[in-house]
């Protein structure tokens, strides 16, 4: 993780707040990570846990108000993000780096046609006529797989299915040849079947592009198979930051493991799976210590009264919890505190 | 699409039976004889009688309704009490007039109300919105015949620049056009503005930022065409509305429409031409909300899917 | 001894329900409170009520009372609003006239909402051929453009201020059925509901204790906001010379006669406009903020 030459993106103390009449939400609260050329990075985490704000927060695009990001750096080849003009950001997204979106039932523009929204993207970024723009969203759309592109690219979105409407928001994102690319769940809403297709589509583009990509999920499985590394998010935190391979065989943060166990698994014999006991806390009402010890089976005093840095563990490994720390052995134990 | 045109054709069927029965219905709470009021004053009962006989008003209900039916298909609503015409001769020569007033309503209602909608909702919350939206809400409270008459006091009165009442030039329609119109536009002004702050929440809006386009881009092209759609049906309403204003309008301004038509033979009490001009309005307002009804699909059929 | 069981159910009702409904009002109370247009709605609205209540106290002069020496007079310390053609004080008139509005509205906007509710609660629960019946009945009175079938209406029953609440009462109808039965339809098809009937409940227990609670903001929206219609309408038909007769001080009558002086005396035709405007602006801005605080959903 330290060839520095190599890193397309790095991600500093990223902080993204909600303000809202309910109160200040911190949806994404100081998170870092990094992403090199070429590769993979999974962002996991359940629903509310900030994964998707974090991805919008990348290409500045944080409905504001309410949501503003509060903090921290966007480094993109060198440069940060955050201090750049909005014209500049204009030519970076769908550019330099491109998002693809959860829905593709209702991501696409449903009054124009499949080309015309590639197409679009292609006469924006390279500067190309109308009919250039036009035969190379075709292209795309024959590179994603999409049978008889000239007559799909002149359809409307109603009139495709929802795995060919994904493959259309891929050909957008990819028509200028991106960076970056950013997925943002690109499979929950698809069948199981199309699902892996689409994966597969992603990771053969991937290689023939070179294209980095970020690949947000609540889903381990997706993780396993495609992503190089993986940060897992909890309550708007990284808790853990390894090499994918390594959190299934040797996960480190209790909500990780937690993640795990829920998770139904062939290679293993299981009597049952376990749930997490609880449930997220409230955004607008965060615990002062670490934001899982609510839910911790582990839980002493001290994760309920300070936060836990994400610190290095291992060669690629960073964990968040007072487990791996000196003081753990230190710490009394919370329910001997509550039973006094 | 064709299957549903014809579908719909066939709905409308049953309503216009019904706004005929409807029609028919009020006409028989008249207390009193129409025989009577028809054969005047001092006229012997046998006269009354026959002329009962004549009118068909001597037989039963359903069959006045069903014999009602048959003739208004064939363009034949009676003839007028007062001036002893055929009433569909008399609608014919004051309908243009009306459907000329409207047309130029509904041009003032959707064109200034979507205009001002849209500026509402691209600059949400500023000065501009909050006085259009305090201006629309002034829109739908006024009394149409209230504005009417202070458009005339300012503009014809005192500054003498359109004539006071009449109809015939462009410049006699453009007061009752806007009294008219103002209400609708009101309406189509709030309709557009929070069908425009709807769409732009909407993913391919943001799917549209992902891909680095130009916010008046966004707006224009990926937000307008969608924001508009629910638009047509609120116009298609509006146009019933202002089917009725013309009533109003005419009165103020001393049209010599449809609407005031209507307004005199209520009060001269000619009922065949009450009945004929009510009847007719309705028709055309159905056959208006067919037409937004096929558009709206037309348009809609894309985002109905999901 | 049946009538009892239920005295003491309800009772018991309440009491269990008491405080999530209570933090449901003061959650809507809220709200309403944040959105400072709707609450000048409610006191334009409260405004007018109150002068409609007092007018005989605080009128300056008798609304009837003919004085032609001092007609068409221009607004002056005597006069506030100046005299009619006929001598009349034009404010005193309009107080008066406030309790024809009022009530044409409310007595209309609850005739309307009354049969409309038993209608759509008809259409929505008991559904197949009633509905059907119903909601055509429903489409024909809207295919009637405006005021229209008002209008057909007073020209059966004859111009007065009575025919006009029954016939803008009417021309209500449509609204509150299809309102009412769409959120009946809503609540009808909840599990709930079958496992209530299952219990042996009436359909009227039914309706009365747990369908009609949940149309109910709907149709407090609807009626706030068409009662502004209605008064519009009414005024506009005695306007025309179909609703209140002469020397009623209603406003839309007011403006009427105001209509032939306007080149010299515009004050009367001015005066009963600005009344009507704001009593309609009152209750279109109070029904909105209502809309938004009871019923997020219904935004349009």
């Amino acid at each position: 993780m330290n060839q520095d030459a190599d890193k397309i993106l790095e991600v500093k103390n990223l902080q993204t707040h909600f303000f809202t009449d309910e109160g200040t939400s911190k949806a994404v609260n100081g998170i870092s990570f990094s992403l090199n050329k070429g590769e993979t990075l999974g962002i996991v985490g359940e629903s509310g846990s900030g994964k998707s704000i974090t991805s919008l927060s990348l290409l500045r695009l944080i409905p504001s108000p309410p949501g503003k990001i509060a903090g921290g750096s966007i480094l993109f080849k060198g440069e940060d993000l955050l201090t750049k003009s909005e014209k500049q950001m204009r030519s970076i997204r769908g550019n330099e780096i491109s998002m693809i979106f959860q829905e593709p039932m209702t991501s696409l523009n449903p009054v124009y046609s499949a080309g015309e929204q590639i197409a679009e993207a292609i006469r924006l970024h390279q500067k190309l006529g109308k009919k250039e723009a036009w035969d190379k969203a075709v292209d795309m759309l024959r590179l994603v797989g999409i049978p008889s592109p000239e007559k799909r690219a002149k359809q409307e979105p109603h009139e495709l299915s929802g795995g060919m409407r994904q493959r259309v928001m891929i050909a957008m994102a990819l028509a200028c040849h991106p960076e970056v690319l950013i997925a943002d769940e690109p499979t929950t809403a698809l069948d199981v079947t199309i699902q892996a297709q689409i994966l597969e589509l992603i990771k053969t583009l991937q290689k023939d592009f070179g294209t980095a990509v970020i690949l947000i999920t609540h889903d381990l499985g997706v993780v396993y198979e495609t992503c190089d590394r993986v940060a897992v998010m909890y309550a708007g935190k990284i808790v853990e930051y390894t090499l994918a391979k390594e959190i299934f065989t040797n996960p480190k943060h209790p909500y990780t493991i937690g993640l795990l166990n829920s998770l139904p698994r062939l290679d293993m014999d299981q009597e049952e799976l376990t749930t997490i006991p609880g449930t997220v806390p409230s955004p607008y009402n965060m615990p002062k210590g670490c934001s899982f010890a609510p839910r911790c089976p582990h839980a002493k005093g001290i994760c309920e009264q300070a936060v836990p840095d994400l610190q290095a563990i291992g060669p690629s490994t960073e964990v968040s919890c007072w487990m791996f720390t000196p003081q753990w052995e230190k710490a009394y134990d919370a329910q001997e505190k509550v039973g006094i | 699409m064709f299957v549903f045109i014809i579908r719909r054709v066939l709905q409308t069927i049953p309503v216009l039976l019904g706004v005929s029965l409807v029609v028919f219905l009020i006409m028989q709470m008249v207390p009193g004889d129409p025989a009577t009021l028809l054969a005047g004053e001092g006229a012997t009962k046998e006269t009354i009688e026959s002329l009962r006989h004549e009118l068909g008003l001597d037989r039963p209900i359903l069959y006045q309704y069903v014999d009602y039916v048959l003739h208004a298909v064939q363009g034949d609503f009676g003839e007028s009490l007062r001036s002893s015409r055929p009433v569909l001769d008399e609608i014919m020569v004051r309908l243009p007039i009306t459907l000329e007033l409207a047309l130029a309503s509904i041009f003032i209602t959707v064109v200034l109300g979507m205009i001002a909608g849209i500026i509402s909702a691209t600059k949400q919350y500023s000065a501009a919105d909050i006085s259009i939206m305090i201006v629309a809400l002034l829109g739908i409270s006024l009394p149409s015949f209230w504005l009417g008459l202070m458009l005339i006091y300012f503009f014809s009165v005192n500054l003498h620049l359109f004539p006071v009442s009449g109809w015939g030039t462009f410049s006699h329609m453009i007061l009752p056009a806007i009294t008219l119109g103002a209400g609708g536009a009101a309406i189509v002004a709030r309709m557009t503005r929070s069908s425009m702050l709807e769409v732009v929440r909407q993913d391919y809006i943001r799917t549209a930022r992902a891909k680095g386009l130009k916010e008046y881009i966004i707006i224009y092209k990926h937000g307008l065409k969608n924001a508009l759609i629910p638009v047509i049906t609120v116009v298609g309403l509006q146009f019933g509305a202002l089917l009725g204003g013309t009533v109003l309008t005419e009165s103020v301004f001393a049209i010599n429409g449809l609407g005031r038509l209507i307004v005199d033979a209520i009060r001269t009490r000619d009922l065949p031409m009450v009945q004929g001009g009510v009847l007719i309005a309705s028709v055309i307002f159905v056959f208006m909300n067919l037409a937004v009804d096929v558009l709206y699909r037309y348009f809609n059929k894309r985002i109905d899917l999901n | 001894m049946k009538p009892e069981v239920v005295i003491n159910n309800t009772e018991l009702n309440v009491k269990e329900r008491k405080s999530p409904k209570l933090r449901h009002w003061k959650a809507f109370y809220k709200k309403f409170k944040r959105n400072k247009l709707a609450l000048v709605g409610g006191y334009i609205v409260l405004f007018y009520i109150l002068l409609a209540i007092f007018a005989p106290l605080i009128s300056p002069q008798d609304p009837y009372e003919i004085d032609l020496v001092n007609k068409l007079q221009p607004p002056s310390a005597e006069h506030l609003m100046g005299t009619d053609d006929k001598g009349r004080d034009i404010l005193s008139r309009l107080l008066y006239g406030t309790r024809l509005s009022l009530t044409v509205g409310f007595v209309s906007v609850f005739f309307g909402a009354f049969i409309g509710i038993l209608l759509g609660l008809a259409a929505g629960y008991y559904g197949k051929w009633i509905d059907t019946v119903i909601m055509r009945i429903v489409d024909v009175l809207l295919a009637f453009p405006g005021i229209l079938l008002a209008l057909a209406i007073i020209s059966a029953l004859g111009p007065s201020l009575i025919n006009v609440m029954v016939a803008v009462g009417v021309f209500s109808i449509p609204m509150f059925a299809r309102i009412v039965r769409g959120s009946t339809l809503s609540v009808r098809k909840l599990e709930y509901i079958d496992a209530i009937r299952a219990l042996g409940a009436t359909d009227f227990t039914i309706i009365c204790k747990h369908i009609f609670p949940n149309i109910l903001s709907p149709v407090i929206v609807q009626a706030t906001l068409r009662l502004a219609t209605a008064i519009l309408s009414a005024a506009g038909l005695s306007f025309l010379g179909l609703g209140a007769q002469p020397p009623s001080p209603e406003w839309g009558a007011m403006l009427s006669s105001g209509r032939d002086y306007l080149f010299s005396a515009p004050h009367i035709a001015l005066f009963p406009g600005i009344a009507i405007s704001t009593l309609v602006l009152g209750f279109n801005i109070f029904g909105d903020g209502l809309r938004d605080a009871l019923d997020p959903r219904m935004k349009k």
